[in-house]
Parts: structure tokens; sequence; C-alpha cells
């Protein structure tokens, strides 16, 4: 049983480790921590204001519903409806977009993606890095360029807020050949938002589109602490009853 | 302490260990079956769909019948006309329920004569309280039947009149059900809620 | 004091009687629950077969419920996942145990696998619950990639992209057979909907079928123990094991533990890492499936990789697909390659301690370079771990028949 316990450990500790390699693997770019804060309802109703009046114009959140934001960030129906609502009415609809996917892909060559689980599939870091790396690049189209993902459709929105940056490159020789590596930026068109405020900005965004993603999130947790609780009085009654049962075996 | 006093302690213990496991264990199955019997009821989905319907009614013409779908259950808007509210009164006699007493079968606002919020405009559930299936309507007025104009249901052959009042001798036990609605304008209806809600 | 008896077994008039005149009740309980003796000594090794059950129980169950919610088409199929998440009571929970429920269900049959390999479990008179025991294990993965498609997203599509297409290395019906695995001309809803089909009725009534059969064969022979001995042949004046104790309440009790603890674990996983690091639910899948662009980096559920990692080491498509396909199928002979005179690794000989160890270093290393990107070193070593694999299996018969065994002692070791 000593072996059974010191097993129980190991799995556990184990399952702690492979849960901490979130996101490890799979993006190529160095990112910096997002830090946000699940548990910040102030945070999530600003990146919900934030998301509603930069993003929503063009990505959906098809799968999530207005009550649940409501109820999950504790706004009223009225709040809702007045401050976040533009392209719905009833608090029960999904977060969709009015743009028709034809003009979608005329404008940006691409559909912008739906958002509901952004957070997911590529993490909080990378959103985080993303709105971020914008960059100064004539050659592009839209004129700017991005760090995290190269070469993206997505125009620079929130250049208003951050600017325009300028990135760094330093230049170096390996193996006979030149190698420009992009190191840092320096802002170059200054935009309404001192550097701080911008990141303040963005973290609040990229946590609210983690709370979308998972909207359960916060509440599965909860639960789950009970339902330890529960099973580990269980097994202390069961290995009671079992060292009972096993006393007259010799 | 004599053996067999030990050997009694000793069944008392596990007497009371094995009640004790299976019981905490019942406990925990049964709050285990609560996630899988909750997951039954209607889905965010199903209450977004569910949603009051509003329904325009400035156009209807007296005696014109509206068939409006309500959480996916059929709803009749009729438009009375001044006849057919005048001759509601004379079949009282033959009505299983002329006073809409079964208290289910109806808002407290709609429990009375013309089984409606105003007089003219009849909002009622088009699903035969027998077994479920959509009455046809039947305005027209034939004396020798004593049939002033209702509802027929053709599965089974229950009757109503122009209140949705079941008539006596047919299977079906109890009124047509008035859903929940109120009159958000005078040319329009919002069912699935009370005039109590916001 | 004497050994409790169970009070199920016996007849209490009238009610039973009367059922046991027409349905063999009493006798069933007896011979499968209430006398069915298994060694007293099991040790940890031995709860991995009533675990396996237990997950089996959970995946039905959660199964049946996320088929109420789930839409089997191309063009639903990713988004009737996210509203069994978001919209449906408590379906995250479901959806999550379900989840969790496949990866828990490789752990502990591959450790219930590696108990038979430690204590020769597989050895006459064994032999066919080892092999319905294979077969379980072939359902499974079957069950498993079946299952992984229905998600519809970016890992679903590509994961079955790839695996299915190795059917393609066969020769001449090759592409024949791919085509009626998919349906249609690639990977698309008809493929999708018959995989649903397989997942939620054929694999699970196989599977449901062949476990039934797996204990049948065991409760016939009974079961071995971590010594290896046969506890038949000594037996006392009522015909009971001497080192054999009752399923119930004994081993019950001793297994109702090791559930508890499982859940534990078990539950940990599914409330506080559902995605257990992109492992159990891999985060591309999160992007709904895209035929016009394969994800940067595509790697099987980590359950399938030590396979795959096989295939990958071998640069053909043919040879490819026949070592992969031996990789999984090779377990099957175990009983016939072992030619070791004792089952327990406790009596044998340091040979087959040393071949055991090196086998699990290499299924696990396989599993581990599996998931790396196949380039460099890792090809290298997976080439290294293939050959290692692979002679565990095929030198078996001649390092276990000149391997020195110990002498097997008469009764079980126990120390209380």
């Amino acid at each position: 049983m000593v072996n059974l316990r010191i097993s129980a450990l190991a799995a556990v500790l184990l399952v702690g480790a492979l849960a901490g390699n979130a996101h490890a693997a799979g993006s190529k770019a160095d990112l910096e921590p997002s830090g946000i804060d699940p548990g910040n309802i102030n945070s999530l109703q600003r990146g919900a204001r934030n998301f509603m009046n930069y993003c929503s114009g063009c990505h959906s959140a098809q799968y999530v519903r207005w009550k649940t934001i409501g109820e999950d960030l504790e706004l009223s129906d009225e709040q809702l409806i007045n401050n976040l609502m533009f392209n719905a009415e009833k608090t029960f609809e999904t977060i969709n977009i009015a743009m028709r996917a034809e003009d979608a892909e005329r404008w940006f060559g691409v559909l912008p993606p739906d958002v509901s689980l952004i957070a997911r599939s590529r993490g909080s870091d990378y959103i985080y890095n993303f709105l971020k790396g914008y960059y100064i690049d004539p050659s592009k189209t839209t004129g700017v360029n991005n760090r995290v993902l190269e070469g993206t459709a997505m125009p620079h929105v929130l250049g208003g807020l951050q600017g325009y940056q300028r990135a760094i490159y330093e230049t170096r020789e390996e193996g006979g050949e030149t190698v420009k590596e992009l190191t840092g930026f320096e802002i170059a068109v200054p935009g309404s938002m001192d550097a701080e405020a911008y990141d303040e900005f963005v973290r609040d965004t990229t946590n609210f589109l983690a709370y979308i993603a998972e909207p359960i999130r916060s509440e599965r947790r909860q639960l789950g602490v009970w339902v330890l609780i529960y099973l580990l009085f269980f097994l202390i009654l069961a290995r009671m009853l079992k060292k009972q049962i096993w006393k007259d075996v010799k | 302490m004599t053996e067999d006093e030990m050997e009694r302690l000793d069944r008392n213990r596990r007497h009371f260990l094995t009640v004790a496991t299976g019981v905490t264990g019942l406990a925990g199955l049964g709050a285990f079956s609560i996630p899988f019997l909750a997951s039954l009821k209607p889905s965010a989905r199903a209450q977004a769909l569910g949603a009051p319907v509003e329904v325009a009614i400035g156009s209807m013409e007296p005696g014109e019948l509206v068939r409006v779908l309500w959480r996916g259950r059929l709803v009749f808007v009729l438009r009375r006309s001044e006849e057919m509210l005048a001759k509601l009164g004379d079949n009282d006699g033959n009505l299983r329920d002329p006073n809409s007493e079964v208290v289910e079968q109806q808002p407290e606002y709609a429990a009375n004569a013309t089984r409606s919020v105003k007089p003219e405009y009849l909002v009622i559930e088009g699903s035969c309280t027998h077994l479920g299936c959509a009455p046809l309507e039947d305005f027209e007025v034939r004396p020798s039947e004593q049939w002033n104009g209702g509802f027929f249901c053709p599965c089974h052959g229950s009757k109503f009149d122009l209140a949705g009042r079941v008539f006596q001798g047919v299977p079906a036990p109890t009124n047509l059900r008035v859903p929940p609605y109120r009159f958000v304008r005078d040319d329009l209806i919002l069912i699935g809620q009370d005039s109590g809600a916001a | 004091m004497a050994r409790i008896e169970a009070e199920v077994g016996t007849p209490q008039g009238g009610l039973m009687k009367w059922i046991d005149d027409r349905f063999p009740f009493t006798s069933t309980m007896k011979y499968h629950v209430t006398e069915y003796y298994a060694s007293k000594n099991f040790n940890i090794w031995y709860v991995f077969g009533v675990l396996s059950f237990v997950v089996l129980i959970i995946q039905l169950l959660t199964g049946i419920f996320l088929t109420m919610n789930y839409k089997p088409s191309a063009a639903e199929a990713f988004a009737s996942v996210e509203y069994i998440m978001r919209d449906v009571e408590w379906g995250w929970l479901i959806r999550y145990m379900h989840s969790t429920g496949a990866s828990f269900f490789f752990v502990v049959v591959y450790l219930h696998m590696f108990r038979a390999m430690l204590y020769g479990s597989y050895k006459k008179p064994r032999e066919l619950i080892w092999i319905i025991g294979m077969l379980i294990f072939l359902v499974l993965m079957a069950e498993a990639f079946a299952g992984y498609l229905l998600p519809w997203g970016q890992m679903s599509y590509w994961g079955a992209q790839v695996i299915i297409s190795l059917f393609g290395a066969i020769p001449v019906i090759g592409d024949g057979l791919v085509e009626i695995i998919r349906g249609d001309y690639n990977i698309s809803d008809i493929t999708l909907n018959r995989f649903f089909a397989l997942h939620v009725i054929l694999l699970p009534l196989a599977l449901i079928g062949l476990v039934f059969v797996h204990i049948v064969a065991l409760h016939e022979v009974g079961s071995n123990n971590p010594d290896g001995i046969d506890i038949k042949e000594k037996k006392d004046e009522n015909g009971v094991p001497l080192d054999g104790v009752a399923f119930h309440p004994y081993h019950t009790s001793k297994d109702l533990v090791a559930i508890i603890i499982f859940l534990m674990i078990f539950f940990s996983v599914v409330f506080f890492a559902p995605e257990m690091g992109g492992y159990f639910l891999e985060y591309a899948n999160f992007d709904p499936a895209n035929v016009r662009a394969t994800p940067e980096h595509i790697a099987p559920v980590w359950y399938f990789t030590p396979f795959y990692a096989v295939l990958r080491a071998v640069p053909d498509k043919l040879w490819g697909f026949i070592l992969f396909g031996l990789s999984v199928i090779l377990p099957l002979f175990l009983p016939w390659l072992d030619r070791s005179r004792v089952r327990s690794i406790r009596y044998r000989g340091w040979m087959y301690k040393m071949a055991l160890t090196l086998f699990v270093i290499t299924f696990v290393a396989l599993g581990w370079l599996g998931v790396q990107p196949a380039e460099g070193i890792y090809v290298l070593l997976a080439r290294i771990f293939t050959v290692l694999y692979f002679a565990f299996f095929l030198l078996m018969p001649y390092y276990t028949s000149i391997d020195k065994t110990k002498p097997v002692p008469e009764r079980v070791v126990y120390n209380g």
C-alpha cells in the first residue's frame, strides 16, 4: 500500500508537470508572458470593451453568448445592451459580425478568423505579443508586418493607440552569409497611449479573449476542489474498510 | 477483554465501515448523476431559440387566423369578428370548462369570458389537449349542429369553440392552452412573455 | 477467525430460488464474485485491469451523452463540440471526461499490459487471455482513432489524413483501400459520418464483447500472481486455494481503494488540466479542420506516438507501414516468444530483467520521439530505438531460454 501511495503521488506530480507545459511546443518567436489575470473582473470588462470597439468589426466570436458574458463579468442586461452589443439586439445572441464574407475576402484577401477559441489554439502569450508586434514594412499592402505572424493580412488596427513601430535589425555574418535579425522596436509615429498604457490595453484584451475561449474555466477549478475533497474523504473510509476486511488474511 | 468481545467489536466496526463507505459511495454516485441528468435540459441554444416571438397584428382582417411558432410549438392568433364574439357565450352549456377554471390552461389575465387580453384577439396554442395534434379551424356557422365556428382536431375528433374551450363528449380533457403573451403596442403582440416581465 | 463468507451467495428461499430455477444467478455470482479466488499477494500492478473497466464505463456513459448533442457532419461537427462545451448544461464536464478518459484508457491499458510482461501472465495456460487482450488493444486503437476525427479540428483532420494514407502503402490494393476507408476522394463529410458510426456502434460493441470474453477466459484459468505460481495446486479441505482470497469482499475492497485513487488523478486532470499541456487535447484541434492548410507541427495523440516513431524511422513508405504494423502486432506472439520456465520476473535471470528494462526505455523513448520533428538526431535515435524494440521481441526466444532462473517457491510471498 505504501507502494500505491508513492505511485499515486508520482502520478499527481507528473500530471502537474505535464499540465504546466502549456503551449511549450509550436511557436517560433520568443514570446513575452502576457501576465493576464483571469480572476480580475475589471480587466475582463475593459477587455470586453476593447474587443467590441476594435476587434468585433471584423472578428466574430460565434460560440459566445452575451448572456454568458453578462453573468460571468457581472454586467446587467442594460449594461450589455447599452455599452457592448453593437451587432446584437438580444442577450442570448452570440457575437457575430455584420461584414459579409465576400466583402471580407475582397478587403483583406482572407476571411478574418472567428476568435472564440483563438486563445486556446494559439495561447494567450501569442495574442499578447501579436498585438504588440506590429512594425512598419512598406513592402506590405497594409504598410505593416508582424513579428509573431510574418506577412499577416491584418492591418494594425490599434495603430492609433500604440503608434507605429520601426523594427531594429542586427546584421551579422554566419557561414559566409549575411543574416538579418530583428532585435527590437522603436516608436516611429507615436500613438495616443504610452507604452505602459498600451501594454495594459492589450493585456485586458488578451484576458478577455482567453476568457471567451473557455468561459467555464474558473467554475471547473472551483468544482474540482470539492470533488477532490469528497474523494479524499471516500478514500479514507474505503481504506479503513479494506484494512478491516483484510485483517485476518495471513 | 475476551476473544468473544473482541470479535463482536470487530464485527461492529466492520459493519459500520461497510455502511459508511456504501453511503458515501452512493452519495457520490448521486452527485455524479446530476451533470448527466442536467445535460438533458433545454440548452442555452434551445432557450435562445425559444425566446419570445413578436407577431405584428396591424394588418389582420376580422376573422383572420395567423399561425406562428413559439419554442417550436404552434400558436394561433385569431382576430375574432364582432359576430364571432357575439355568439361566443351561446354554447356555454355544452362546454366542459366554460369559465376557464382549470388554472394551468391559461395565464390569470386570460381566465375570462373571451380567454384573452383584448377580446378581439385570441392567442392560443395549436396543440390539442388530448394527444397533441394540431386542430384545424372551422369558422363556418352551422346552427343545425349548434356549431358557431371553432377548432376541430382531425386526429380524434375533439372540438373547441372560438375561445379554444373544449366541448363535452370529446376525448380532449381541457381547453386549449393560452400561452403567456402581452401587447407591446396596439398592433404588436409578444408571445412568450408576461406583462409582468421586462 | 474464519474468513467472512459473503451473504450474496446463499439462496434466501422464495424469490432467489424462483430466479435460480430459471437463471443461474446465485451460481454465477459464486463463480465470478464470491467464490472466485485470486492470490492474496496482488500488488499495485494488479489494479489496472479493474481500472480499465472503470474507464470503459466512464467512456460508454459520457459517450452516450455526447452523442445526444454531437452532429456527425463536416459542416456542424466542430460547432457542435463547442455547443456541448458552452451551451449544454454541464456539457463541458461530460466532454472533458470523455477526452481525458481516452488518454487514461491507454495509460491503464499500457500499465495492464506491462504487468503481464512483468509476471508472465501471458504464459501457459493464459495465452488466450493475452490474445483476446491484444485484440481489445487493437480495437481500442481503432476506437480512439475514429473518435479523434469527430471534433473535426485541424489535428483531427490531418491526423486522420496521415494515418489513412498509410494504407496506401499496401501494394496493388492500397489506393483502392484508402478510398474505401474514406468513402470519398479525400477525407470529407462522408468519412466523418462513417467514422462516427464505427466509433459509437461497431467498435464499442466489439470492445464490450471482447472484454466479456477476456474476463470469462480469465475466470476459467484463474488469475496469475506476482510470483507466477499456480495457486490452485495447494488447496485446503474445502477446495479453496490456500493462497487465494475471494474476489468479494477481499479484492473488491482493495480495488475500491485503487479506483478512488485513480479517480482523484483522473479528476485532477479533468478539472485542472483538461488539455494536459496539449497532450490530451492538442492545441491545433481548437482550429476547425481546414483542407487548405496543414498545421506546422503535426503529431498523433501521445498514445500512438511510439508506433508512429517506428513508422517515421523507416525511409520507405511500404516498409514503414510494414514495420509499423509489426510493432503493433508483435506483442501478440509473446506467449510463444517467451521460452522461460518461470513466469514472474522475480525468479528470472538478469537477461530478461535487462531486456524488459531496456524495452520500457525504448517504448518511452519512441513515444517521445514520435512528437519531435522528424529531422537530424531524432531520426537517428528513432532508428536505434526501433531496432531495440524489435530486438526485444525477436531475440526473446534466445535470451529467455539461456537465462538462468531462480527456483520458484511453493507458496506466494505475502507479508501482510
